[in-house]
């Protein structure tokens, strides 16, 4: 992505060789490398994409090396010492089943780390392809796609996660499937919104002008052109799936016990709070908050730097 | 140090602008890069100060820096500017604001952008009162006697629309007139026609001089237009590089340019009705540097056909060229002999084909909008020879885009249209076009920025061009596209760059190799230099020529430049709503007797020798299309309008001269007759 977002006509030359002579060497290759490690600089120097790194690394270190840093098998149960407060034994405190909470929460990088970015991928891949498809092709088929994405956007989530809980039974395929059908058509808008503009563009009646087919034009023309905003929208969107996933566990439509998943974590204890047992729900509760906050500023740090 | 003898008529006091020293850097990706180098100008009040340069010269920069208001990247990084004698940088933020109210205005480019549209443009000249005077009262009475001042006829309901309810050149008078509210000692206009018609652009410039005298307000001109600074404008500048490298009167630098920048500028445009077979336009060779560069002592030695060893070790001092006139160069005095840097025009032979190539007969286009029929189009009817220019002229909004977009497929033509391709009628859209017709017929359009996918290397626009126009693949088609770089003069060593790292001269030649890719009868070239500076414009025009010489191509040139139209055209065609007004051999079409329209047209171009035809006006706007004026469409504004006759018939276009037609009432001796005085204002 070594020019992504670059405006168009952002080079600040604007000179011209004579005609009859041999053309003097422009600003050449040299400058996109100049460019980007300019940009690599900024990005490097932002404070919010350092902070936005440092919380994803530490999440994707426990999500790949989670079992060998845990103090504790986070599936153990150990009834005898259940709903223990924080101390030197347990940091974190234990659950009703005993069970150590810094393990868990620590664990419960991992499923999360994989359902989300899945989810949004797919979620990703459909709505960029539903969106050229509008945004090119206009008309009945931008008519009748576009309603159909609006009756899907009225639908709360909540629902379209307890009937496919209901219909497809409750597993993390189901939550993946859940999260793409409803991330889809906000990302197919914002995919549209881009195509819209780049259609404008005379590259575009420049490739009809030599016979090329829709796809060809879809996909090898427009498609390198709106990848900015499809990978804002990526990354936008992967913390909504977060905290998606955190609200569908919450709710029991999620990914299914004994996993260690930080939002059934929060389910299962939340009722716990009012006899002052806080800590099997704060901590996975911060742990989901984090996570939501460090992609934020990795996305917010890289659109900066790609702004200026 | 001034570098300017102070105007003997002023008065003594404070000039209205003056910056001493200036310089001013733009952060981009975290890197202070310098645009202006120490700029050192003066203006007295009451002058008109035109700034000129290539873009990226740094004019924008100076005139935001003059009202402090750079963009948020942008700091003064040195030297100082005085606005009527108080020192700018030392002010705190609202006595900025206040000064900017009170002593200080600009006039933006695009007048449409420089509006509010949501809040009706009554509301909007009258803002400029309440915030100039705290009372606010009788804004807006005030607001309605300024806008009769930009003359325009009817205040009262022009201040109750919305700006996109108004034409381009009438929110540049609101613009204007809520520039000059506050009777300001300084105004600003950064580029204020270049959006506009001819026409329309005359009329502002008519205006905009008028109201200097009225307001005795000094002016700060920027343009890239030598022809209107030569009409504005009492001294100029001329920017390079951030550096100020001449200045002096105008007149006198039109007549002595003592700096080889100010020649090569002068140099690139046609002037004096020069046509292509007579003589090839200069250009000015190399780039413009990088924002922030290193240059050498003197900036301009890198591109400098008088350069020696003294300009790169030792900075030229602004030398006295005569009285007001300074030239940056330690070579000032020779300037003028600055070698040529292109050779003789290519011999243009004459086709020895005489059916043409490209034959429109009948051309219709309705557009249809909220059940209203929009003839954009109106039998439109012209043949094209094998090696031959058409230019195509018109206001905007007459139908010049609409016909190229028609002819090469990409909008479908009303039924019964003829267009024929070497006597072949082409399928009405491109994709039912065979291919040996698609890549006869190609575009070259106005902005090679949106033209080529700023994704795509140069290779593989030009490769992937070759592979669907000629169907050659592998190393067939790599030595094809070495031989087309060649031909448009682009280094190969550049084929893998992408377009943004590509000046846009070099982006241009892309899109013209592009459009060559197959080996066209016929380019469309749609305004294919006016997003160009002119040196690189003329460097575009000279290939564009080259090419027709060695390939026998024929182009359908549409510009609203007249001067670059007569430049290359062999013969001219005149827009007028959709409607063929004029159609002839060029020098027919730019001499008398010609089509009122033409002469109305030819009259608002402002010319860089500064020798002025007396301007026609044409009475009021371009009539909206989907009501055009009955008889003759032009009767409404035509400066020769006979009476009833026009109203009610419509003129044929019949052949009033060998190969010269014309749709009006009049023949040719009548209008040649008339002619010879302009004619009388229509009220």
């Amino acid at each position: 992505m070594s020019s992504f977002g670059e405006p168009i006509g952002s080079s600040v030359t604007a000179a011209e060789s004579p005609a009859g002579a041999e053309p003097a060497l422009g600003p050449g290759p040299d400058e996109a490398k100049v460019i980007r490690r300019e940009r690599l600089a900024l990005l490097l120097r932002s404070k919010t994409f350092i902070a936005g790194v440092v919380i994803l690394g530490f999440w994707i270190v426990c999500a790949i090396f989670g079992s060998l840093l845990a103090p504790d098998d986070p599936l153990r149960t150990n009834p005898v010492s259940a709903l223990q407060a924080p101390s030197s034994a347990h940091l974190f405190g234990t659950d009703t089943l005993g069970r150590d909470v810094l393990s868990r929460v620590l664990v419960g990088a991992r499923d999360i780390l994989i359902v989300a970015p899945l989810a949004t991928l797919l979620a990703t891949a459909m709505g960029t392809l539903l969106g050229l498809v509008t945004g090119y092709f206009r008309g009945f088929v931008d008519d009748s796609l576009g309603r159909l994405i609006d009756a899907i956007l009225a639908v709360p989530v909540v629902i379209v996660g307890l009937l496919s809980m209901v219909a497809l039974g409750p597993s993390t395929v189901t939550v993946i499937f859940v999260i793409a059908v409803v991330f889809t058509p906000v990302i197919a808008r914002t995919v549209r919104a881009a195509v819209l503009s780049e259609v404008q563009y005379e590259y575009v009646a420049a490739a009809r002008l030599r016979n090329e087919r829709a796809p060809y034009i879809l996909f090898g023309e427009i498609l390198p052109n709106v990848m900015g905003p499809v990978l804002v929208e990526f990354t936008v969107r992967l913390g909504y799936a977060i905290f998606t996933i955190a609200t569908l566990s919450f709710l029991g439509f999620g990914i299914q016990p004994p996993a260690p998943d930080w939002g059934l974590q929060i389910y299962q204890h939340y009722g716990l709070i009012s006899g002052g047992y806080w800590w099997p729900v704060l901590f996975p509760a911060l742990a989901i908050a984090s996570l939501v906050i460090g992609v934020n500023l990795l996305s917010d740090g890289i659109s900066q730097a790609f702004e200026r | 140090m001034s570098a300017t003898a102070p105007e003997p008529t002023t008065v003594r006091t404070a000039p209205a602008l003056e910056l001493h020293d200036l310089e001013v850097a733009y952060r981009v990706r975290g890197v202070w890069r310098d645009v202006l180098r120490g700029v050192t100008l003066s203006i007295a009040r009451n002058e008109a100060y035109g700034l000129v340069g290539e873009s990226g010269c740094g004019k924008s920069t100076a005139a935001f820096a003059a009202l402090r208001y750079l963009p948020r990247n942008g700091r003064v990084m040195g030297g100082s500017i005085h606005v009527d004698g108080e020192d700018l940088l030392s002010m705190n933020d609202a006595q900025v604001r206040q000064l900017r109210v009170s002593k200080v205005s600009m006039v933006y480019q695009n007048p449409t952008a420089a509006l509010n549209p949501s809040i009706r443009i009554g509301d909007q000249v009258a803002e400029v009162y309440a915030l100039a005077d705290a009372a606010g009262d009788g804004s807006d009475e005030r607001a309605r006697e300024m806008l009769s001042k930009v003359q325009i006829a009817d205040p009262a309901s022009v201040m109750r629309r919305y700006p996109h309810q108004l034409s381009g050149g009438m929110n540049q008078r609101v613009v204007i007139a809520m520039a000059l509210a506050t009777n300001p000692s300084l105004l600003i206009l950064d580029e204020p026609t270049t959006g506009l018609d001819a026409t329309v652009e005359g009329e502002v410039l008519d205006l905009i001089r008028t109201l200097r005298e009225e307001f005795e307000t000094s002016l700060l001109f920027i343009t890239h237009n030598l022809g209107v600074m030569a009409k504005m404008c009492d001294r100029m500048g001329v920017l390079y590089a951030g550096r100020l490298v001449e200045e002096g009167p105008v007149a006198e630098v039109f007549d002595r340019p003592s700096h080889p920048y100010t020649v090569g500028l002068l140099r690139c445009i046609p002037r004096g009705g020069v046509r292509k077979d007579k003589e090839t336009l200069d250009t000015i060779p190399g780039f413009l540097p990088q924002l922030g560069a290193d240059l050498p002592a003197c900036v301009f030695a890198d591109r400098c056909g008088l350069a020696e060893e003294i300009c790169r070790k030792q900075e030229p001092p602004f030398h006295r060229v005569s009285d007001g006139h300074c030239s940056r160069c330690h070579f000032y005095d020779r300037a003028n002999t600055l070698p040529r840097t292109t050779g003789a025009p290519p011999v243009l032979g004459e086709s020895a084909r005489q059916e043409p190539v490209l034959q429109a007969r009948g051309v219709q286009k309705t557009f249809h909008q909220e059940g209203h029929a929009i003839h954009a189009l109106n039998d439109v009817e012209f043949a094209l020879k094998e090696g031959e220019t058409l230019g195509l002229v018109g206001e905007s909004g007459s139908g010049k885009t609409t016909l190229a977009r028609l002819l090469i497929g990409l909008s479908p033509p009303d039924e019964g249209s003829v267009v024929e391709l070497d006597g072949a009628q082409l399928a009405p859209t491109v994709n039912q076009r065979k291919r040996d017709q698609v890549r006869a017929l190609q575009i070259v359009f106005q902005n090679p920025d949106s033209a080529l996918n700023r994704r795509f290397s140069i290779h593989r626009i030009l490769g992937r061009a070759l592979t669907m126009l000629t169907g050659q693949r592998g190393e067939q088609r790599e030595e094809r596209l070495r031989q087309l770089a060649h031909s448009v003069r682009f280094d190969v060593r550049l084929i893998g760059a992408r377009p943004a790292q590509l000046s846009g001269g070099l982006k241009q030649r892309v899109a013209i190799a592009r459009a060559f890719a197959g080996d066209p009868r016929i380019v469309v070239c749609d305004e294919p230099t006016s997003a160009l500076d002119v040196s690189v414009q003329a460097a575009i025009l000279n290939l564009l020529v080259e090419l027709q010489a060695k390939q026998k191509v024929a182009y359908l040139f549409i510009s609203h430049d007249l001067g670059v139209v007569r430049y290359l055209s062999d013969r001219i065609a005149v827009l007028y709503l959709g409607r063929l007004m004029e159609l002839g051999p060029a020098d027919q079409v730019f001499e008398s007797p010609q089509h009122p329209y033409t002469e109305a047209l030819a009259s608002a171009v402002p010319t860089a020798e500064g020798t002025e035809r007396e301007r026609i006006r044409l009475v009021g706007e371009i009539p909206s299309a989907s009501s055009p004026p009955s008889g003759c469409v032009f009767h409404t504004r035509c400066p020769r309008y006979i009476g009833d006759v026009c109203k009610t018939q419509e003129p044929e276009l019949r052949e009033v001269e060998p190969g010269h037609f014309w749709r009006c009432h009049y023949s040719a001796e009548q209008l040649r007759e008339l002619q010879k005085t302009p004619p009388k204002p229509r009220v």
